[in-house]
């Protein structure tokens, strides 16, 4: 038989769902099998899917197994390894073996996730086998630093971590900055809910990220860097720690690298769970061993940073860019994207959608390609409402902008942030009063409370959002959220502040009809609010008595004949939980009027 | 219990005159006790040539430092965007129920402490809980007890 190579997926989704016991499993019965000379069998990092997992690609075949357990391996060994015959009731779907032919992979454009899925990363050996370290071979024996700066900003690379400031003059700023010390600060700090890209990049190519860094650092000057990681992502930072020895082994970092006379070293600094420190002077504060509070700027940390060191700072995504832009050249990186936002974006897809999972796309591609192309739209038949993008600083977009390029202007314009690239589709059961009162929660227990406008201006708005969802709202409730978040935009000392109250902007942008529900009419049109639901009822035209209604009412509230339709709801036992609404395959259940 | 903390003191020495160590020192400290004791706030600022002050204002500030002992395992739920449209209430609701305790507490038992966090980042498998450094997603009131009951059951066996 000809030779195999079977890819495990190992990162933290497919671990939880048994891809360690599915590996174990494989390796036995590979040997068992006799077949361990004809088959390599490898654990990657995350290869996107994380509604398939476990997942076990096999190459050179290139067929996708999805949601294996391990009792699924001596059929896949039998079947496909020692027979050559593939596994069908494994496939993604009927008769789709490939990622090839699979629009989930089909539509992305890989290059920060390319080895991600692909190699075992903690094997420095095959991230050098897939071109990984001549980018900094280059730089450090071909390029000047001012060329290596030049070009990182012809490339039109901006950070990815939020705000997407061109990389390049950051990097020149640093640079001109005089000092006698220089610091590279990797911003691993990724605390927006929603999104997971830099925890899967550190996870599956802990390298590129490291690679990155010491481009950065030939580039300003630097001989000493530091990882920020969250103590949450406990995998990422063991294999961040394994990268980091091999790369001392390799000869990529330490002293006098490839005899160029640059000294580079990375030490790891783990979080203590704070998410103002994803802002970069709070960052700095807490790698010195303080409270995580941020400080005015200017000075810029590029100036004055690290122990009043000059420190460029870059989140994992960007510096996982750089080596491809000096391997391929800015002109190749260019050739992707949109005019004022160049290369790829990778994004977390989430919520109320069929594939979540973590994917790459060309920056301008359209909301609808992401979440229904690539995403497979909205679960079991409901409709999409809102697509919550950005975080904790981004906004809420309406169904009726799908079509809008994600690019960094496009969101701002239209209320919400590129942001580090949470994606959270919501359905036609979320309530957007509940989701903004959600994130203002969440700002008003992060804010550190060094400014005033963010310690008290973010709580004050989340009190007025409690006492709409709870039935209390005023009709001048509306005024006073817009002025409040208008004040705390402007005036509070750092990015938390100034982004926190985009999701009750854009929600009152786009969904002002449900705050008014709300306030006016005292009803919650999804159900979430409990002091505003309403019992249900069933529309008899487009019941068909599938009785999946009652299957699911815990207090048979909902009643009726199977095949003979209507059912009915007693609205005296109804308790208002919602089950039958969000079971119902036909739509047929709605809110009842307020009594 | 004497040597063991002899070790800690020992440990926590090595990075005696740097202050920049404490958040360092605070989670070597964690990690060996479980939660950081009052007492200790004072040695390691004596340690690092910090005040108590800076010591404890940073126990407080930052999440993920205890100031009461723990349990022996975490569980963390997550309570991020994507867990919270799919239902993360209810699993908190379940879970204070089947252990007795409230957010921030320990079983009398001792076997689990309750935390929530804002993102544990394994938002495709949301909702989701981390116990101790194991992730388990794509939970329900019902499969969140089930996941308790059976560390319940492998913590006996050990103990007995």
């Amino acid at each position: 038989m000809s030779p195999h190579e079977l890819l495990v997926c190992s990162g933290t989704a497919c671990r939880s769902a048994g891809a360690l016991e599915v590996h174990a499993r494989l390796a036995a019965a590979i040997e068992e099998a006799g077949l361990a000379d004809n088959v390599d069998l490898t654990e990657t990092g995350c290869m996107g899917p994380c509604a398939k997992g476990p997942v076990v690609r096999v190459l050179p075949d290139d067929v996708l197994y999805t949601e294996v357990r391990p009792e699924d391996v001596d059929e896949i060994v039998r079947e496909h390894l020692r027979g050559g015959r593939i596994v069908r009731r494994l496939l993604w779907e009927e008769n789709v073996t490939s990622p090839a032919e699979i629009p989930f992979f089909t539509h992305q454009h890989k290059n920060v996730l390319v080895n991600s899925g692909a190699i075992d990363p903690d094997r420095i050996e095959a991230y050098e086998a897939r071109g990984g370290y001549e980018a900094l071979k280059r730089a450090l024996t071909e390029m000047t630093r001012e060329e290596i700066i030049e070009e990182v900003a012809a490339s039109g690379l901006r950070g990815r971590g939020g705000a997407g400031f061109p990389t390049g003059r950051k990097w020149r700023f640093a640079y001109d900055a005089p000092g006698d010390a220089k610091y590279v600060v990797c911003n691993a700090d990724e605390g927006d809910p929603g999104a997971f890209m830099d925890r899967a990049l550190l996870e599956g190519d802990p390298h590129a990220v490291i690679e990155g860094m010491a481009i950065a650092a030939r580039a300003i000057g630097a001989s000493r860097g530091f990882v920020y990681v969250r103590a949450e992502y406990p995998l990422a930072i063991a294999r961040l720690r394994t990268a980091l020895d091999r790369a001392r082994v390799h000869g990529w970092l330490g002293t006098d690298v490839l005899g160029s006379g640059f000294d580079f070293d990375i030490d790891l600094r783990i979080g203590a769970g704070a998410f103002v420190c994803g802002e970069e002077t709070a960052l700095l504060a807490s790698i010195e061993g303080r409270r995580g509070a941020p400080r005015p700027r200017p000075p810029f940390p590029a100036q004055s940073g690290l122990y009043g060191f000059p420190t460029l700072i870059n989140n994992v995504e960007t510096l996982a860019n750089v080596r491809t832009i000096l391997r391929d050249g800015a002109a190749a990186y260019r050739a992707v994207g949109t005019t004022s936002s160049k290369g790829t974006k990778v994004f977390a897809l989430a919520g109320q959608i069929r594939y979540t999972g973590l994917v790459e796309v060309p920056i301008g591609t359209t909301l609808r390609e992401l979440v229904f192309d690539i995403g497979g739209g909205v679960p079991e038949g409901r409709a999409l409402k809102a697509i919550q993008i950005g975080g904790p600083s981004g906004g809420c977009l309406p169904a009726d902008l799908l079509d809008v390029p994600i690019d960094y202007e496009s969101l701002t314009e239209h209320g919400a942030i590129m942001g580090s690239g949470g994606v959270i589709v919501l359905d036609d059961t979320a309530c957007m009063v509940n989701v903004a009162r959600f994130f203002l929660d969440f700002t008003a227990s992060e804010s550190c409370g060094k400014c005033l406008p963010c310690r008290v201006g973010i709580p004050t708005m989340r009190d007025i959002l409690v006492r709409i969802t709870e039935g209390e709202g005023e009709p001048e409730d509306l005024d006073r959220l817009h002025e409040l978040a208008t004040l705390v935009k402007s005036n509070s000392l750092c990015g938390l502040g100034q982004t926190a109250p985009n999701p009750v902007l854009s929600t009152l942008r786009y969904f002002e009809d449900e705050y008014r529900a709300h306030i006016e009419d005292r009803i919650c049109p999804s159900g979430v609010c409990e002091a505003l639901s309403t019992p249900f009822s069933i529309d008899s035209d487009a019941c068909t008595a599938c009785g999946q209604c009652a299957k699911v009412c815990p207090t048979g509230a909902a009643h009726g004949t199977p095949g003979e339709p209507p059912y009915a709801i007693d609205s005296t036992l109804c308790i208002r939980c919602g089950a039958c609404f969000k079971v119902c395959p036909f739509g047929a259940v709605t809110r009842g009027a307020r009594s | 219990m004497r040597m063991a903390n002899l070790t800690l003191i020992e440990r926590i020495e090595t990075y005696a005159g740097r202050p920049e160590e404490l958040i360092r020192v605070l989670q070597l400290v964690q990690n060996a006790l479980g939660y950081v004791p009052k007492e200790m706030e004072q040695r390691i600022a004596d340690a690092l040539g910090v005040s108590v002050g800076q010591v404890h204002g940073v126990v407080t500030f930052y999440h993920l430092f205890r100031t009461r002992p723990a349990g022996r395992h975490t569980i963390r739920l997550c309570l991020g965007t994507a867990c919270h449209v799919l239902g993360a209430d209810r699993i908190l609701v379940a879970i204070q129920q089947q252990l007795g305790i409230d957010v921030g507490g320990t079983t009398d038992d001792g076997r689990f402490s309750l935390d929530v966090v804002r993102c544990l980042g394994t938002c495709s498998l949301a909702p989701v809980m981390m116990i101790d450094e194991d992730v388990h997603g794509r939970l329900t009131p019902e499969k969140a007890c089930a996941v308790l009951a059976s560390y319940a059951a492998r913590g006996e066996e050990r103990s007995e």
